[in-house]
């Protein structure tokens, strides 16, 4: 078994690397800021450094962090389910979806995006995998099915446009919240606080509980359906329960930082550029290679143009789009075509 | 006759059309059945229906119990499927992809167990595909892929195979391979089904179902002349079945 021994081996270097990689991020997120590193090495003595450190670096870099794990397990569910790999949370329409869904909240209730309670943030992210799941639906719905990738596209363009203007028209009826709205919807980690990081610590852990059992599936399906069916897998139910924890995953993620793009596109090809292996392993790597992107865009967008910062979904936009246009062209020249 | 697949009345619509018009066909048990006809005369949609795998009318019989009864996994490890043209799955190796056709076998959650590995080494090495197992399947030849799905279908290890197009990308001495795999598997008393375009390959099967035009027009053993002359005349005369060194093979007519 030496050949397969090496092939895990692999894997399990990867996710090593990752980690090592995660704890640096984050001993570099608590640092950066307009006082810099002063406020780590001071923090034990003064209560300013302490505060800035543990009620704004930590837990927006902590929360950076948990929405690319996040957004890179809905990503790799997603290409898995839809046997697609172009499917992304934000490309599904789903990260519209619960934009819109946070949007339908926030005027209902006349509560803040950026609050911090956590029965808020358990209240919005509710909402926003209302909204993910909808736009899912939506999508495939538009698309007549999973098959064609130009066509499940296109459905997921239009949908997260649709949703969008939704958004946008929400936010006009409410004028009072429009700033704070605004710069939700961006994309950014700077308002994310420990009741935010918390729910999407628990909302994780739930996903990569769930992603994990149902791996087996995506497995199977990755052969066609006839051949899953075949299997005795029970596709219509884990089907929905797959979507279930996409919507989820992107919900949460969404409704704690706004829409940020492509990090869900990206984890799982570029793990899948290092090694190939089950969709257990891939929704695990996915994760953390997503937590690790979004950190080190997160800590990008802070470093760019200091002393301000960019929102982070501004520049994970720019860098992602240009990754599918590569990825779109590189399938091209392979195929011949845009299936 | 003892059936191990049995389908009665079995019509498929695609749309407006009907593809399968009342098609009943009893498969004997520990035989190799090859289903045979020109393009479009429906064998592929009769496979699948009889794996449960098209929406149909009619019923299915499956080792005397209608399929619809059979709980999903059960079935599953009764009925093992091959399908034409399997595509996707690139990132899994060649022994992940083989190790799915233990998930009918593993209790939910469960990893898998001795007995899996030693059904997929021994379904890997039936096909001689145990060399690259590590090698994920996209990075393999159309041959070495088909030969990997054919061990994902025998890791099964179920009573009834069904294969669609088996042959597909394989080279003339892994198709005698495949051939002896199968009469292997008959004498071990499972029953396989094949959908063939290789007449003379098809040939070598026990009975023969010939198609035409969404219909059974035939079902009889290989040898008889009377399959030969159904076989012949659903392919309009343009082929001659002819006995040479022994075996029965498909001729143009020129």
């Amino acid at each position: 078994m030496n050949a397969m021994a090496a092939y895990h081996r692999k894997a399990l270097l990867l996710g090593l690397a990752l980690l090592l990689a995660s704890a640096a991020l984050l001993l570099l997120g608590a640092s950066v800021g307009s006082t810099g590193f002063e406020s780590v090495l001071r923090m034990g003595q003064d209560a300013m450094a302490w505060q800035i450190v543990s009620e704004i670096r930590l837990p927006r870099t902590v929360g950076a962090w948990l929405a690319g794990a996040l957004l890179g397990l809905a990503g790799a569910v997603a290409q898995g389910l839809f046997r697609n790999p172009l499917a992304d949370p934000y490309l599904l329409g789903s990260a519209s979806g619960a934009t819109l869904g946070v949007a339908t909240a926030m005027a209902l209730f006349g509560v803040s995006p950026l609050a911090t309670h956590w029965l808020v943030r358990i209240g919005f992210t509710g909402a926003a995998f209302v909204g993910a799941v909808v736009a899912v639906l939506l999508t495939l719905l538009l698309a007549k099915g999973v098959q064609h990738t130009l066509r499940l596209l296109l459905a997921g363009v239009i949908v997260g446009v649709v949703l969008g203007a939704f958004s946008s028209l929400t936010l006009l009826l409410n004028p009072d919240i429009l700033q704070a709205m605004q710069s939700f919807m961006l994309g950014s980690t700077a308002f994310v606080g420990w009741s935010a990081a918390g729910v999407m610590a628990a909302a994780l852990a739930l996903c990569l509980l769930a992603g994990w059992l149902l791996s087996p599936v995506l497995d199977g399906l990755a052969l066609g359906e006839a051949t899953a069916t075949s299997l005795g897998l029970r596709l219509p139910q884990m089907r929905a329960a797959l979507i279930a924890v996409l919507a989820l995953a992107t919900g949460t993620a969404v409704a704690q930082t706004g829409l940020i793009a492509f990090v869900g596109l990206a984890a799982p090809h570029l793990v899948r550029s290092v090694v190939k292996t089950t969709h257990g392993r891939l929704i695990l790597l996915s994760s953390l290679l997503g937590a690790v992107l979004l950190t080190a865009a997160d800590l990008l967008a802070r470093w760019l143009v200091a002393p301000q910062e960019l929102p982070v979904g501004v520049l994970t936009a720019v860098l992602g789009g240009s990754y599918l246009l590569w990825l779109m062209h590189r399938a091209t020249a392979h195929e011949g075509g845009g299936r | 006759m003892n059936a191990a697949l049995q389908g009665q009345g079995i019509a498929v619509r695609f749309g407006a059309t009907e593809v399968l018009h009342d098609v009943s066909v009893a498969l004997p048990r520990g035989r190799w059945t090859s289903i045979v006809g020109p393009n479009g005369a429906g064998k592929s949609t009769l496979l699948k229906a009889l794996a449960g795998l098209l929406p149909h009318a009619g019923s299915v019989q499956l080792l005397g119990r209608p399929l619809a009864d059979w709980p999903a996994r059960e079935r599953a490890r009764q009925l093992a499927w091959l399908g034409q043209n399997e595509h996707g799955a690139d990132d899994l190796t060649a022994y992940d992809v083989a190790m799915l056709g233990r998930l009918p076998h593993q209790p939910w959650l469960s990893p898998p167990g001795a007995d899996d590995h030693a059904a997929v080494e021994r379904a890997l090495r039936a096909t001689q595909a145990w060399d690259w197992r590590a090698r994920p399947l996209g990075q393999l030849s159309g041959g070495e892929r088909q030969r990997v799905l054919l061990a994902r279908a025998l890791a099964v290890q179920a009573e009834v195979l069904l294969m669609d197009e088996p042959l597909a990308n394989l080279d003339p001495p892994h198709q005698v391979d495949w051939l002896l795999l199968v009469r292997e598997l008959v004498k071990n008393g499972k029953t396989v089904v094949s959908v063939l375009h290789e007449l003379s390959l098809a040939l070598q099967a026990d009975e023969l179902v010939v198609m035409a035009a969404g219909r059974v027009v035939h079902h009889g053993a290989c040898g008889e002349a009377a399959t030969h002359r159904a076989l012949e005349r659903v392919f309009d005369g343009r082929i001659h079945i002819q006995q040479v060194a022994g075996q029965w093979l498909s001729l143009p007519k020129l």
